[in-house]
């Protein structure tokens, strides 16, 4: 009789090479399940367990997973970009349209990155929309709370400084109202907009410092905030399943 | 308690603790630290020299712009009106957002495209957000005989250049 599949991903399991990479060993045991989750890098930002009811999909709509998977689907394409793209002043518009038809599948990526940046925005909100009328927001989630505002702005800023990146007349038109926006703050407002363009025109200055701030800066702080935000799901009692503190309490009655 | 006492007497009140001077000891250089790098950062992040176009622009000779017209200077963004009490410049871009604005020479306004303010071509606003009206550009002559505009020099309106 022919071994089955499982026979020989069981043998895998059980190899010298796969126990050495994978520190939790493998079995069916709640303990090997539990380890498998604690001793991942990434796993581990997240619960051991979680309630089958808060996963269903009516629950979150699981905006918050969509959210992050449109910004890992933005840093796959965005990285590829990068290849083609000079963040200068007599480069950047030649780039983008050589992107969109002189490089292959740069046509593909340049639109996947778009419309993914225009997806995260909408997920983004939407997310924020689910969690503040379940009352997900409420303690001990509060802080959670502050830190997915502040996702929201880093997500806002990386569609702002982005926007600018192609250099075409849709571009420098709304970096110019929004910088000037900028400068209605009480005093210090032309001094943050002197700032962030480095001069006083929407120029080769504020392409670049927009280029680093897009590429580097807040893909960083979003990708931390976000690291945060994972891990306080777990501390803060997991998802929220719309019981108070009270009732989560695990009660003595056999499962069903 | 009365053990330690013994061994450690105590501080006169307005003295401290070894410990306790390293300690803010340390925390004052901290700040320190922190404050020169905000500063250190804010100049870095200031340019000291800026590539930008001149603000000043060599209009060329007076007698190209018929008396009643209003010329744009697309590259210098102004617009160059020659009205019959004389010369004069007003800013193209919005006092609203910073829109480049367009003369309608059909409806003898300057328009904005962005939020619809509207100039007359004295720049008075005359329809729109815009806060202010545009401001008027101090207009010379050059030694050459060339309209010579300045736009860092905002100056009071109705003061016209005659040639």
């Amino acid at each position: 009789m022919a071994r089955s599949f499982q026979n020989y991903l069981g043998d895998l399991r059980e190899s010298r090479v796969w126990q050495s990479i994978f520190r939790s060993g493998s079995g069916p045991s709640n303990l090997h399940r539990s380890q498998a989750i604690q001793q991942n890098l990434f796993l581990h930002l997240f619960s051991v367990k979680s309630r089958r009811s808060s996963l269903a999909i009516g629950v979150t709509w699981y905006l918050g997973t969509l959210s992050f998977v449109t910004f890992l689907i933005l840093v796959a394409t965005g990285i590829p970009l990068m290849l083609y793209y000079h963040p200068s002043v007599p480069q950047a518009y030649a780039d983008m349209k050589d992107l969109q038809f002189a490089v292959s599948a740069g046509l593909f990526l340049r639109n996947l990155h778009r419309w993914s940046a225009h997806a995260m925005v909408l997920l983004v909100f939407a997310h924020m929309f689910r969690v503040f009328y379940r009352g997900a927001y409420r303690p001990p989630r509060e802080f959670n709370w502050v830190i997915g505002v502040m996702l929201l702005l880093v997500t806002l800023f990386l569609s702002y400084t982005g926007y600018l990146l192609p250099w075409d007349q849709l571009a420098f038109w709304a970096i110019t109202v929004g910088s000037n926006i900028m400068s209605a703050v009480p005093l210090l407002g032309p001094k943050i907009r002197f700032l962030t363009l480095g001069g006083n025109t929407v120029n080769a200055n504020a392409l670049l410092r927009f280029y680093v701030l897009h590429c580097v800066i807040l893909p960083l702080a979003g990708g931390m905030l976000v690291g945060i935000h994972f891990w306080r799901i777990r501390k803060d009692g997991g998802l929220y399943s719309g019981k108070s503190r009270e009732e989560n309490q695990p009660k003595s009655e056999p499962a069903a | 308690m009365p053990d330690e006492q013994k061994q450690t007497p105590p501080l006169p009140q307005d003295e401290s603790t070894r410990r306790e001077v390293f300690g803010k000891l340390g925390l004052g250089c901290m700040l320190a630290a922190g404050a020169g790098s905000l500063a250190f950062g804010y100049e870095f992040l200031s340019p000291n020299v800026l590539y930008e176009p001149s603000p000043i622009t060599n209009a060329g000779k007076p007698d190209q712009y018929p008396v009643g017209s209003v010329t744009t200077n697309a590259e210098a963004g102004i617009y160059i009106v020659h009205g019959p009490e004389g010369f004069y410049a007003l800013s193209a871009t919005c006092t609203h957002l910073g829109c480049r604005t367009a003369w309608a020479p059909e409806l003898g306004l300057i328009a904005c495209p962005c939020h619809g303010s509207r100039f007359n071509q004295d720049g008075v606003k005359v329809a729109g957000p815009a806060p202010n009206p545009l401001p008027w550009l101090k207009v010379s002559i050059s030694d050459e005989g060339d309209l010579i505009v300045d736009r860092s020099t905002v100056v009071p309106p109705r003061q016209f250049l005659r040639t």
